[in-house]
């Protein structure tokens, strides 16, 4: 791929090959030569990835552009996390389109709710694994529009009937195939033609799918391996300046004295910019304004929540969890049926603080001008950020360009507009452009957190060991209540009982409601899992106990409850079959099962651990059984279960964000520990195929795997895991 | 304080504090950013160069530190056997999801293979266990460096 060319020859090459195809089916393809490194002696491979908006002779509709050159550009909704998505939905306007992969170049879609809001979130917000799910219909109906419209022209220039004529690869051809148009060619006729309604054309039978199904080559790979991929922390504009910032360590506290000459004497260093919240050392590079932040030497006033700690935010949702809170759902009579039931059980199990710690560091670049404001950010919600500049700035919200790029991991760190809205408070005090770049420890210490969540569970089981009752009251903050206020409606919030309000098990009385409990020391958000994250961990940990103490075996136990709902029987027989399940394993050896339905998809894991006397945990390996229903790229999907377990996994081992006087105790990768490859199982996949409607993916494996683990815990010591992080202290033989 | 760096094979000019780490040399003062910023404590190694062949975090490689040393950073890393082996087997694998640390992984899978042309899983292990992925693509990158060293 990466052949070792210079750059002169790969022009000349290129102009060969287009000569060469121009005499061959007149097909055109036209790549931009954009991300590569003035720095770079030698050309790489063009990249798909193009990051200023691309106007098209041709564009029927928001996603699709073609030029008489034979360029083909598809604008894509959802931001590219690392999820796939650019590939993925590319693959739903490809198949109906008619093109290949590798004849077409991905651009970032402009902030435009009118045109690329996700239906299920009802904005252009990439979030809840929804992507897939949103867009399956309207990106088929989108490349459908625009083929039947380049065939049209075509059938009008051969003077034929439309529906002689077939497309492939990017070409028309009439019945006999003797002649033949490429979309470059039909480009400017097909845009003169009336636009049909994209629900009244034809979309394929999925079994003559030729793409969608196919483990097909991410489009955004090549720029990835070899240092041209530009993400929002790589923008550069003439004249650009360089910030670090350090923000109140505790949340509503200001800065109280700042040595600013200290910063400015620092070679480099152009401009101290306080805004009370937050400090700013403005350089001509981030060495300097690193430097000069320290040299700064800030003090804070530490205002109102300077004693808040962990203890104080737990003792507080204990009290709460007492209250009973919003129903989320109230089968039969659950109170009646504990009371009478042959056995009880009570338990409380409580899920940490965690941060997103994204790869990318926060960030955002910013011109902010007397009529427009420019900002460069990899964003999972570009409309929602525009609107909130708009607001801190006054400007209309068309004078806000959001620049979006490649996002260097979201987990739904970037669904937040507050890195944004920081950078531009300090641009309104720079002339001209700015970057503000967030050190680690910003990045750690001012997330906003996955809430903490204390659980009161009880469950009633009849003489059988069958349960006949089963209550959840959950604890903790409302994203949802800050994030979008309509929907958080009467104390209900419907994304903090996913996964424990709707069950994959039948049992006839049933009641789980909602307590919000939130704290002012802490801000709150989504994280990658959302509601399930938390929920299917306390969920499935819980119906283990009940295994338990009916004295079964956990799949068994599992099975019976799941007559009635063959999908989920279905993963979780094949991932205990992988895993073979039942078949001897060593001492302090254990396996542990999960499941859910989350996200549209059903998905079983099975752990396999080993806990050494010690009470030090290996897992050995994760087996995981997925019905996705119909899938667009196998590969990726494997991907994201691997990617995905590890980033639940790694939390259930060592994720906990604490407070101490208001202050967050943890800072950089030390305290705060990711899973490294010395220590990760291998994940197997094993993916149902089937004609369901399409599932999400990229967050399922992240909220299933810590029961699984737990479970295994329990199998190999009998020691019941309650809490998370897993504190191994307590795993001692 | 002016210093000539000899990154890939060019050598470039800066006026800068000597005790500036390379990263932000590279990043920001010469706009080559191949090479990432991703805790600026070698915690994480997303900034991963190579001075004369051998793999540093450049986020605590002051600039004074370098001096003759040949800096190669992943735009350049293509250009040696094991670099140009490891990027066709990352894509050959798919190896990237968000892709951020890939620079630094490769960066420290070349230096790997330049001196243990085919290593065993402990090899890898002790190699890559500086390199921080938050996607987890750690399955994939150990089967790529096996794939590119053809073991």
């Amino acid at each position: 791929m990466n052949r070792l060319i210079p750059r002169e020859q790969i022009a000349d090459e290129a102009a060969v090959s287009r000569r060469a195809f121009l005499q061959g089916t007149g097909l055109l393809l036209g790549f931009a030569l954009t991300g590569a490194s003035t720095e770079s002696v030698f050309a790489a491979p063009a990249s798909r990835v193009v990051e200023n908006e691309v106007t098209g002779t041709f564009a029927p509709n928001g996603f699709i552009r073609i030029n008489p050159t034979g360029a083909v550009t598809l604008v894509i909704p959802m931001a590219e996390m690392g999820q796939g998505v650019y590939t993925s939905l590319s693959m739903l306007l490809a198949e109906e389109l008619e093109v290949r992969l590798d004849q077409i170049q991905v651009q970032h879609a402009p902030a435009n709710d009118a045109l690329y809001a996700n239906s299920i979130l009802q904005s252009q917000i990439t979030g809840l694994s929804s992507s897939i799910r949103a867009f399956w219909t309207p990106l088929r109906q989108a490349g459908a529009v625009g083929r039947n419209l380049l065939i049209a022209a075509a059938a009008n220039r051969w003077d034929v009937d439309p529906a002689t004529c077939h497309a492939k690869n990017g070409v028309v051809f009439n019945a006999s195939g003797s002649k033949h148009l490429s979309y470059g060619e039909l480009a400017e006729a097909a845009a003169e033609l009336p636009l049909p309604p994209a629900a009244d054309v034809k979309l394929k039978d999925p079994k003559d799918f030729t793409l969608i199904g196919t483990p097909a080559k991410r489009v955004d790979s090549s720029i990835k391996v070899d240092g041209r991929v530009r993400y929002g922390i790589d923008a550069r504009v003439p004249g650009m300046k360089v910030a670090a910032i350090a923000i109140s360590p505790v949340l509503g506290g200001k800065a109280k004295t700042v040595d600013e000459d200290a910063a400015l004497a620092v070679k480099g260093v152009r401009q101290v910019v306080n805004i009370d919240e937050a400090v700013a050392v403005v350089a001509d590079h981030m060495g300097a304004a690193k430097k000069g932040l320290e040299a700064a030497a800030i003090t804070w006033d530490d205002g109102p929540n300077a004693k808040v700690s962990n203890a104080d935010i737990v003792k507080q949702l204990e009290e709460e969890s007492k209250k009973a809170g919003a129903v989320a759902r109230n089968d039969g009579d659950a109170r009646k049926a504990l009371a009478e039931a042959a056995q009880r059980l009570d338990a409380i199990y409580q899920v940490p603080f965690l941060a997103h710690v994204t790869m990318e560091p926060m960030n955002c670049t910013v011109h902010l001008q007397k009529d427009r404001c420019d900002i460069w950010v990899g964003t999972q919600a570009p409309t929602r950020t525009q609107s909130m500049v708009a607001e801190l700035t006054g400007l209309p919200k068309d004078a806000i360009k959001i620049h979006n790029h490649l996002i260097g991991g979201g987990f739904g760190r970037r669904l937040e507009a507050d890195g944004t809205l920081l950078a531009v408070k300090i641009a309104k005090h720079v002339d001209g452009p700015v970057k503000v770049i967030w050190s680690r420890e910003e990045d750690i210490q001012h997330d906003m957190y996955r809430p903490y969540n204390l659980d009161r569970l009880s469950a009633g089981l009849d003489a059988s060991g069958k349960p006949v009752a089963w209550t959840h009251r959950i604890a903790g903050s409302s994203v949802m209540a800050r994030y979008a206020p309509p929907l958080f409606k009467d104390g209900y919030d419907f994304v903090v009982v996913e996964s424990a309000a709707e069950l994959p098990y039948a049992m006839p009385n049933i009641h789980v409601d909602y307590v919000r409990v939130e704290s002012p020391a802490v801000q709150t958000a989504f994280w990658r899992g959302v509601g399930a994250t938390r929920n299917v961990f306390v969920v499935e940990s819980f119906m283990d106990e009940l295994a338990h103490a009916a004295k079964q075996d956990p799949v068994a136990y599992r099975k019976a409850l799941l007559g009635h709902n063959p999908r989920a029987l279905a993963v979780l027989s094949l991932a205990a079959e992988k895993a073979g399940w039942g078949s001897p394993l060593l001492a302090r050896h254990g396996r542990g099962v999960s499941m859910q339905f989350a996200f549209g998809s059903y998905m079983s894991q099975v752990a396999e651990v080993e806990v050494a006397d010690d009470g030090s945990l290996k897992v050995k390996r994760i087996v995981c059984a997925v019905d996705c229903g119909m899938y667009v790229n196998p590969d990726t999907i494997e991907a994201q279960i691997q990617g995905g377990t590890l980033f639940g996994l790694t939390a259930a081992l060592y994720g906990s964000i604490t407070f101490k006087d208001g202050r967050v105790e943890q800072s950089n990768f030390h305290d705060y520990l990711p899973m490294r490859i010395d220590e990760v199982p291998v994940v197997e996949t094993h993916l149902i195929k089937n004609a369901e409607a399409p599932g999400g993916i990229g967050e399922a494996p992240t909220s299933i795997v810590s029961p699984a683990v737990t479970n295994a815990i329990f199998a190999a010591t009998g020691k019941r895991v309650r809490s998370l992080p897993i504190d191994t202290d307590l795993l001692k033989s | 304080m002016a210093f000539t760096l000899k990154i890939n094979g060019t050598p470039h000019e800066v006026d800068v504090d000597g005790d500036i780490p390379v990263l932000w040399v590279l990043r920001d003062v010469l706009g080559m950013t191949g090479t990432k910023f991703g805790c600026g404590q070698a915690l994480c190694g997303a900034c991963t160069v190579h001075l004369d062949g051998q793999p540093v975090r450049s986020c605590q490689t002051p600039v004074d530190s370098v001096g003759d040393s040949a800096i190669t950073t992943i735009d350049a890393i293509g250009q040696t056997p094991e670099g140009a082996a490891l990027q066709k087997a990352w894509l050959d694998l798919e190896v990237v999801q968000c892709g951020y640390c890939q620079s630094g992984q490769i960066m420290s899978a070349a230096a790997l293979l330049k001196d243990t042309p085919k290593p065993t899983d402990d090899d890898i292990d002790a190699a890559m266990s500086g390199n921080v992925c938050r996607c987890g693509t750690y399955q994939r990158i150990r089967a790529a460096i096996k794939h590119a060293a053809g073991v």
